[in-house]
């Protein structure tokens, strides 16, 4: 029998800590992070006994007080009476809208001008690095204050596209350029929304299951199908059907009431030239609201008011209440109509599954449709346009770190040169291109904190601005400030990580 | 990101341990210098004139301490705040004394710990509009946009009121008040909303000053004032005193022209213990027995002041209204020098 003497196992000395390389690294790093804690502790207990010594302490209550204050673009509800934590969410959701547009936007134009500044025309390429190089060398806050001014000087005030002869007029009817912000309609669903969206989505994915078949028939056969005009049939062509299936489809129209003492039995513009001034009961988000109000605002020499009410018997009851001197409601809803009453000639359309609810001057501002302000467009604008410009360098670096074989090879094999950037050269590029683009997409976040310049209301300027100097709880608040920026660049360069990832070139 | 926790940290730190420490009156003194925080340029109340050289109601304040303490009206670095920056300024240590129309309110002296050392300018809130707009009240302000300078009292107020009257508007946050009249020039905002003083301020820098009107409702009490850090007392009386001083030359008839003379001796007994010929009040501030003389030349009495730099023969215009003597029917009424 033989013993196989294992070798002794070797006890842990405490001087391998330090002797032995297996351990030495860990030690050092442990007393390095050691170090590293005790630092800190310090400087917490630094800033404890200071704030206790000045009679401050830190408590993050003040979150739950009501803010006291109004914000301008609130994507959520919100008035002066809701809490600072409230507030702050407000502006985070400002900071990621203006973030996200930024960062899309950024990307068109870097992609772009990154791609053309390799154009074979030379003016073209030569424009685009004029591009870069004017965007890239100029402080951004400069651009957002430049932009800024520029819309609040060049625009016309809402006050212009006031009077029978106006400054100013509305583009194609729909849309007004001021200097306190773009006015650009808002669609209304009505009957069939729901299923026009539907089909739109399915559309959609019809699209990408074609081409992913013809793809597939492409491998398997090498039999080409056309990719280009398939495509554009089946993303339109269904949802254009259902949408005229409601549109013209059967359905009652809308009926206009006005009060009987005040006339009848004349059409809605005859009717509008004798008032003057209209004011519409309505049923709130109705399309019978917005295919009456457009009509009014058509009609010569009538202004509208406008009240609307959550249903059709409010509406009706606010006619009847004599709130107002035309009411419009669906015919099938007209049941629901008090005291006396007398119907116009004209009877509006019913609506399609979307209709436009067109902003119009009332009072000091337009009302209606969506409200795009100043301050966010030149902040959004002033982002894309320099971060863009560092965008299109990377793309231009990714594109020549492409060795000129690739492309020369690819030529060789009989593909067309639109085809060699997208199957050869993009998909190398990308693998180039994404890790500097990232940065560039958290600077931009960063450089969303500009906002206050312009005031709008992100997240430095509510949680860090207004709530700040009103509570007085600096510290708190840039902690807080400290840890949403510092979450919203790891979630951005995480889903980049992820992305870059999935277009890297799969190795073996 | 960590190191910017730790910078940040760091500055928090050393933000809260300036707040700490005391004895301000030798550090002016060391520094032969007063720390004055004064706003970025408001016409009348404090602003660079063609020489660079500061002017105005609230600059007069500092130059009157600066006088007291240091003996010259000159010895004044003046430090531009904003509305958002002027109390972190403040609780740092940047400046020693803040006198930028600050309302005194019971939050930012209770929980922001400062502490008013008086009252200089009694003010309201009020809207400004353009007189083509036709508006005669706040209460036909229905949607309209309104430009506000952030981190003030302002700002809260207008909420309130609108809210109370429940009516709507938008909200334009600016940061300067020099911002604010260039929005406002632009149409970028319908309505400027702030301090009735600073509105007529404003106004009156204007190429037009008529086209524009200042609607009757005044929507708040703005008692404006200098103020000090919580914790010096010693340094909070004579900024105090020196701001009574000045109400008190005017109630007592000394101006700059007649200092030099009362200064001999009256038979006034309170003017002389001002003046320091009688008892001994500076040396219980700390400071010598001609502080209040000095402070008093610097500028002239409340009344003088008012007067050069936004009284009625100024284009400012400001009539005295609440801010006349207690004598006259307003509100300035100094504690006795005794
Ligand atoms: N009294 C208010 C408002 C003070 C304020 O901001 N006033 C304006 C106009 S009266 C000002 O001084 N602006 C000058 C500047 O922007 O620096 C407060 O204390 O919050």
């Amino acid at each position: 029998m033989t013993t196989v003497t294992d070798p002794p196992a070797e006890s842990f000395r405490l001087s391998m800590l330090l002797n032995d390389t297996r351990y030495r690294s860990l030690t050092f790093q442990a007393i390095a992070l050691l170090c590293l804690i005790a630092f800190m502790a310090w400087l917490g207990w630094n800033l404890i006994q200071n704030l206790a010594a000045a009679g401050l302490d830190i408590s993050f209550g003040f979150l739950g007080e009501p803010s006291g204050y109004d914000i301008n673009q609130r994507p959520i509800p919100y008035d002066s009476q809701s809490s600072h934590m409230r507030a702050a969410i407000v502006g985070m959701l400002n900071t990621l809208i203006v973030a996200g547009l930024g960062c899309i936007t950024a990307t068109i134009f870097g992609v772009i001008a990154g791609v053309l500044r390799l154009s074979n025309n030379w003016i073209v390429r030569k424009l685009m690095a004029v591009y870069v190089e004017m965007f890239r060398n100029v402080p951004v806050l400069i651009w957002i204050l430049i932009i800024f001014s520029i819309m609040s000087v060049a625009l016309p005030a809402p006050s212009a596209f006031r009077g029978a002869e106006p400054d100013s007029s509305m583009l194609f009817g729909l849309i007004a350029l001021t200097n306190r912000g773009v006015y650009v309609p808002n669609a209304i669903p009505g009957a069939g929304a729901m299923v026009v969206t539907a089909v739109f989505l399915l559309s959609l994915v019809g699209v990408w299951a074609y081409r992913r078949y013809a793809t597939k028939k492409l491998y398997d056969t090498g039999q080409l199908l056309p990719m280009g005009w398939p495509s554009l049939v089946i993303l339109i062509v269904p949802t254009l059907l259902v949408w005229m299936f409601f549109t013209l489809g059967s359905g009652t129209p809308n009926r206009i009431y006005v009060p009987s003492d005040l006339g009848g039995d004349v059409s809605l513009e005859e009717y509008a030239a004798e008032q003057g001034t209209i004011n519409l009961c309505s049923v709130a988000g109705e399309p019978s609201m917005a295919v009456a109000k457009r009509r009014i605002l058509r009609a010569e020499g009538a202004t509208l008011r406008s009240e609307t009410y959550p249903n059709a018997q409010a509406a009706a009851k606010g006619f009847a209440d004599g709130n107002c001197d035309m009411l419009v409601l669906p015919e099938e809803a007209a049941a629901s109509l008090v005291g006396q009453s007398a119907e116009l000639t004209t009877h509006l359309r019913r609506g399609g599954p979307f209709e436009l609810e067109v902003p119009y001057l009332a009072g000091f501002n337009f009302t209606d449709g969506v409200q795009v302000r100043g301050s966010l467009i030149a902040l959004w604008f002033a982002l894309a346009v320099y971060t863009g410009a560092f965008i299109a360098e990377n793309v231009r670096a990714g594109i020549m770190a492409i060795s000129r074989g690739q492309s020369e090879a690819a030529a060789a094999l009989g593909l067309r040169p639109r085809r060699i950037m997208s199957l050869v050269i993009l998909p190398q590029a990308l693998r180039v291109i994404i890790p500097p683009v990232i940065s560039q997409y958290l600077n931009l976040t960063k450089n969303s904190s500009l906002a206050i310049a312009v005031g709008y209301m992100d997240l430095t300027g509510t949680l860090g601005g207004i709530t700040l100097n009103q509570t007085g709880r600096a510290i708190e608040s840039v902690f807080l400030l400290m840890l949403f920026y510092l979450a919203i660049s790891l979630a951005i360069s995480g889903v980049m990580n992820a992305y870059n990832n999935a277009v890297r070139l799969k190795e073996r | 990101m960590k190191t910017t926790l730790i910078l940040g940290t760091l500055t928090a730190v050393g933000l809260t341990a300036g707040a700490a420490a005391a004895a301000t009156l030798d550090d002016v003194k060391d520094r032969g210098k007063l720390n004055c925080g004064v706003t970025t340029g408001l016409v009348g109340f404090a602003a660079p004139d063609a020489n660079g050289e500061w002017q105005g109601f609230d600059v007069a304040v500092c130059r009157a301490v600066a006088a007291a303490v240091l003996g010259d009206p000159m010895a004044v670095e003046f430090v531009p705040t904003t509305g958002k920056t002027r109390f972190t300024a403040l609780a740092s240590g940047e400046i020693d004394l803040l006198a930028r129309n600050t309302t005194w309110t019971f939050s930012r002296d209770v929980d922001l710990k400062f502490e008013f050392v008086g009252i200089n300018y009694y003010d309201g809130q009020g809207f400004m509009v353009p007189k083509a707009l036709g508006v005669s009240s706040a209460k036909e302000l229905d949607g309209a946009t309104v430009c506000i300078q952030t981190g003030t009292t302002t700002e809260l107020n207008l909420a309130d009121f609108f809210r109370v009257n429940n009516i709507n508007y938008e909200p334009v946050p600016i940061e300067t008040n020099a911002e604010a009249q260039q929005q406002y020039l632009a149409g970028a905002c319908d309505v400027y909303t702030t301090d009735a003083s600073g509105l007529a301020a404003t106004r009156a820098a204007f190429e037009d000053p008529s086209a524009h009107v200042i609607l009757p409702e005044i929507i708040s009490k703005e008692p404006l004032g200098p103020l000090v850090r919580h914790g010096d007392n010693d340094w909070g009386d004579i900024a105090r005193w020196t701001l009574n001083a000045l109400i008190a030359a005017e109630e007592y008839g000394i101006t700059s022209a007649n200092i030099d003379e009362l200064a001999n001796g009256t038979n006034n007994p309170e003017i002389n213990r001002i003046l320091g010929t009688e008892g001994n009040l500076g040396e219980m501030l700390g400071l010598d027995a001609d502080w209040a003389k000095r402070a008093i030349k610097a500028n002239g009495n409340y009344g003088e002041i008012f007067a050069k730099n936004i009284g009625e023969s100024t284009p400012i215009g400001l009539s005295r209204g609440l801010n006349a003597q207690w004598t006259n029917g307003g509100l300035m009424y100094s504690p006795p020098f005794r």
